[in-house]
């Protein structure tokens, strides 16, 4: 079986599939992290290994486009976005934070149920799609469904960003091995609303801790009983 | 071709009881490099074993013949499984009889019968230290067997000289699965040989020592016997790392020119996992015992989606 797989996959889609899985660990550490300055450290990391596999793509392939996307990719999530979190916990002083969340094992027994279910979803899909990377199309989703979950179980706001900054980075690796990549137009515009998103999100800290002195999403439950 | 086999066989278990007390003071020395300490010297794991070779046993009153038994049993089991694992050739004469599962049975009655050993005498050390273990190791198993698992999934077979032939002497093949299994079974190596997330080899203090807590009332030459089964106990997992995860440069053949540069490459392996080990141990504290199962139900957990990622993306659809 080893012998037909090594004849009918390319290099460099093992290479591709090789950063997919890598995408999901890191999206795995991710989800069982407590301590918000490796939380921002993970982020870049996945951001980094994105910006590999749409490099491989681009050049495998022939795509020029994506090699825009990637460089855009390695701008914006590998340098920008992370340098912009670590000056926000700096400044918010959350920088050794560590988050009180409910028990780790579940979550991550409730994130190897999700990928289970995105793997069985992305089956079909991914018979449709023609490109080299299809199979990546499940971890993709599973990164998505995962970065969901994260949002979900975080009680704190930076950690709430961060996990919506992740599932923009599955959304774009979706999106790379499904169909190789949006036209430029889409990719621009989500790659600006991210960081518009991110600015907006920025103020909305330090507002939040000036009515609550925490950052502390719960605090905000208050709220709607006046 | 059987006595090649053979041959093979036997310098692979000579190889194992030799360079296991050294790979230990190797692991020392690095770590008392990285931590600014004076290094003991390489052989000094030797120096140790031959110091209590040579001491009196003294035994409980109440130690039963389990007790005197133990060190014997756990050190034949330790010898076994690093015979087993494939280390300098994958023609070995053992290789059809024992596979990866009857390894980690080996592993298995070893742990029993320490842990009955640390129960034998009656102190409350020793018991406290056979329910830790006995807890790490249930939860350490699955995970060791689900990466097993995810490595004959790959060779469609449980037979390690097979698997190691799969993934090194076919056309190379990325797979992904693999970089799952290897970090989950980096992890269940550390709680396995009582390593620093989970238990510090060097500590006697009472509130945190798990296997030490065990073999507390051990002395002499069975003290000896299971420090050396210790040892060896982690040469065969870092040999079982090396076969699963990076097992280029182990010959299918068994004569003696490819055994001898195969063993030199097997030195170089051992020197760097070393190096790692230790480096892994300086940058991370000990965590509390209760941290234990959320750290191997992590291990479990990443070797559960190898195989996940293995039938998703190697299966060739």
């Amino acid at each position: 079986m080893s012998l037909s797989l090594a004849n009918t996959i390319p290099l460099s889609s093992q290479m591709i599939n090789l950063c997919a899985a890598i995408m999901l660990l890191i999206g795995f550490a991710m989800l069982a992290q407590r301590r918000v300055l490796t939380l921002i450290n993970l982020f870049m990391l996945q951001g980094f290994v994105l910006f590999v596999s749409t490099l491989i793509v681009a050049l495998s392939t022939d795509q020029s486009h994506l090699l825009w996307s990637a460089g855009l990719t390695l701008l914006l999530k590998v340098i920008a976005l992370p340098y912009i979190l670590h000056r926000l916990i700096r400044q918010l002083s959350v920088k050794w934070d560590i988050e009180t969340l409910f028990n780790i094992p579940t979550t991550m027994l409730v994130g190897i149920a999700l990928v289970v279910i995105a793997f069985n979803v992305a089956q079909p899909i991914s018979q449709l799609s023609g490109t080299i990377t299809r199979a990546t199309i499940g971890i993709a989703l599973a990164c998505v469904l995962l970065a969901f979950l994260m949002m979900i179980t975080r009680s704190k706001a930076v950690p709430q960003v961060i996990a919506f900054l992740a599932m923009e980075n599955g959304l774009f690796f979706a999106a790379t091995s499904a169909t190789y990549g949006m036209p430029m137009v889409v990719e621009l515009g989500i790659a600006l609303d991210v960081l518009v998103g991110m600015v907006i999100l920025g103020v909305f800290f330090f507002q939040i801790r000036e009515q609550f002195d925490s950052l502390d999403i719960r605090h905000m439950e208050r709220n709607k009983e006046k | 071709m059987n006595f090649y086999a053979l041959f093979a066989q036997l310098l692979e278990l000579v190889i194992a009881l030799v360079m296991a007390p050294i790979l230990n003071g190797w692991v020392n020395q690095c770590r008392a490099w990285l931590q600014n300490r004076s290094a003991p010297p390489l052989l000094q794991t030797y120096y140790t074993l031959s110091k209590l070779f040579h001491k009196d046993v003294l035994l409980a009153h109440n130690a039963s013949s389990l007790f005197r038994a133990a060190p014997y049993i756990i050190f034949s089991c330790m010898a076994l499984a690093s015979a087993i694992v494939p280390t300098l050739s994958t023609n070995l004469i053992f290789s059809p009889s024992a596979d990866a599962i009857a390894l980690v049975g080996l592993f298995a009655l070893a742990r029993v019968f320490i842990a009955l050993a640390g129960m034998d005498v009656g102190t409350s050390f020793g018991s406290l230290g056979s329910r830790r273990e006995m807890l790490i190791g249930f939860l350490a198993e699955p995970a060791l067997l689900m990466v097993f698992f995810t490595a004959s999934l790959i060779s469609r077979s449980t037979s390690l000289s097979t698997i190691v032939e799969t993934l090194a002497h076919r056309d190379f093949v990325i797979y992904p699965s693999l970089a799952f299994a290897g970090v989950a079974f980096s992890m269940v190596s550390l709680a396995e040989n009582a390593r620093v997330p989970i238990d510090n080899p060097t500590t006697h203090l009472e509130l945190t020592m798990v296997h030490e807590a065990m073999i507390l009332e051990y002395s002499g030459r069975h003290l000896a016997l299971i420090e050396w089964a210790a040892s060896l106990k982690l040469f065969a997992y870092s040999c079982l790392g090396i076969a699963l995860f990076f097992p280029f440069g182990i010959p299918e053949t068994a004569d003696p020119a490819s055994l001898a540069i195969a063993g030199i490459i097997l030195i170089f392996k051992l020197a760097i996992g070393g190096f790692i080990l230790a480096l892994i141990e300086t940058l991370s504290a000990k965590m509390r015992i209760f941290r234990a199962p959320e750290f191997l139900g992590t291990a479990f957990l990443l070797a559960v989606l190898a195989m996940l990622v293995h039938l998703l993306l190697e299966t060739g659809q």
